[in-house]
């Protein structure tokens, strides 16, 4: 236990939006980790307060986009004595470069933290081709 | 934005710099402005994890995000006035083979303490955690909740 760090206070990201919305509220870029495997690429995000019905996860082209929603009755009940965080909605896109095998993509929320794998599409063995002078 | 008016402004003479300071204060008061609005109570004591405090006539709802972190590695104590939320945040180790890309996540230790605005009931506190939210319910004691004075 002594030898696990100390976590520090890091306010959550604001998103400056690049297109106006059209829902008020503030927009948070989730904090993410991202690794990959042979078979597939990974990702963990931070997604507290959001519920898995309020979260939608799109992949269209190369372009993934993670969109979760803390709705606002989430929130404790009475009346605001201290404020130190807000929340909203939580937005992040990425691109991808592998191709994913669509069909098998797995999506799974847990206390606040969103799982996602992304199969890989399988190589096909490379062929070589024998030139043949002629 | 400042530094253009600073150094970079092309009519910039002796003879103005009394407009020139002008407009600089004018700048700083719009920047005051725009993140003063989120600095209200916002930055917090910049210990973790953040939390908020609402009341009602009842109870005092203390509640902080902490997603990832199990309700088994949570350690909440109430002593006079103050919750104390401890704990600890575990990252799962993942396959061996891994490489990763982005590490944002932290893992790690965190203590904090807080103090609430009034006397709570120590006995009557609940605590519940969804969603990686953690909503700490703390009865106020009965001397502090609002009492109804009948006029005579």
């Amino acid at each position: 236990m002594s030898d696990t760090k100390e976590l520090k206070a890091i306010e959550k990201q604001a998103l400056a939006s690049p297109t106006e919305q059209i829902k008020p509220g503030p927009v948070f870029t989730p904090n993410v980790d991202i690794f990959e495997t042979e078979k597939a690429i990974t990702l963990l995000v931070d997604m507290p307060g959001v519920k898995a019905d309020a979260l939608n996860v799109d992949l269209r082209d190369d372009t993934l986009t993670l969109t979760g929603d803390v709705l606002p009755n989430v929130g404790t009940p009475g009346e605001k004595v201290y404020v130190e965080y807000e929340t909203g909605r939580f937005y992040r896109q990425f691109s991808l470069s592998e191709v994913i095998v669509q069909e098998k993509i797995d999506a799974k929320l847990s206390d606040g933290v969103l799982r996602l794998t992304l199969p890989k599409v399988e190589k096909v063995t490379p062929r070589r081709i024998a030139v043949q002078a002629g | 934005m400042i530094y253009r008016t600073l150094f970079g402004a092309p009519s910039r003479r002796f003879g103005s710099s009394f407009a020139d300071l002008e407009g600089m204060r004018r700048q700083m008061e719009r920047l005051f402005e725009t993140y003063g609005d989120r600095a209200h109570g916002h930055t917090g004591a910049g210990v973790f994890p953040a939390v908020n405090i609402t009341e009602d006539a009842d109870a005092y709802y203390v509640s902080a995000e902490l997603p990832g972190v199990n309700s088994a590695d949570l350690d909440l104590n109430v002593a006079a006035n103050q919750l104390t939320l401890a704990g600890e945040r575990k990252i799962s180790e993942e396959a061996a083979d891994a490489r990763y890309h982005r590490r944002e996540r932290e893992a790690g230790r965190f203590s904090r303490a807080v103090a609430l605005p009034g006397d709570i009931d120590p006995d009557n506190v609940k605590a519940m955690m969804v969603d990686g939210v953690l909503t700490v319910t703390i009865a106020k004691a009965e001397k502090t909740k609002p009492r109804k004075i009948a006029v005579q």
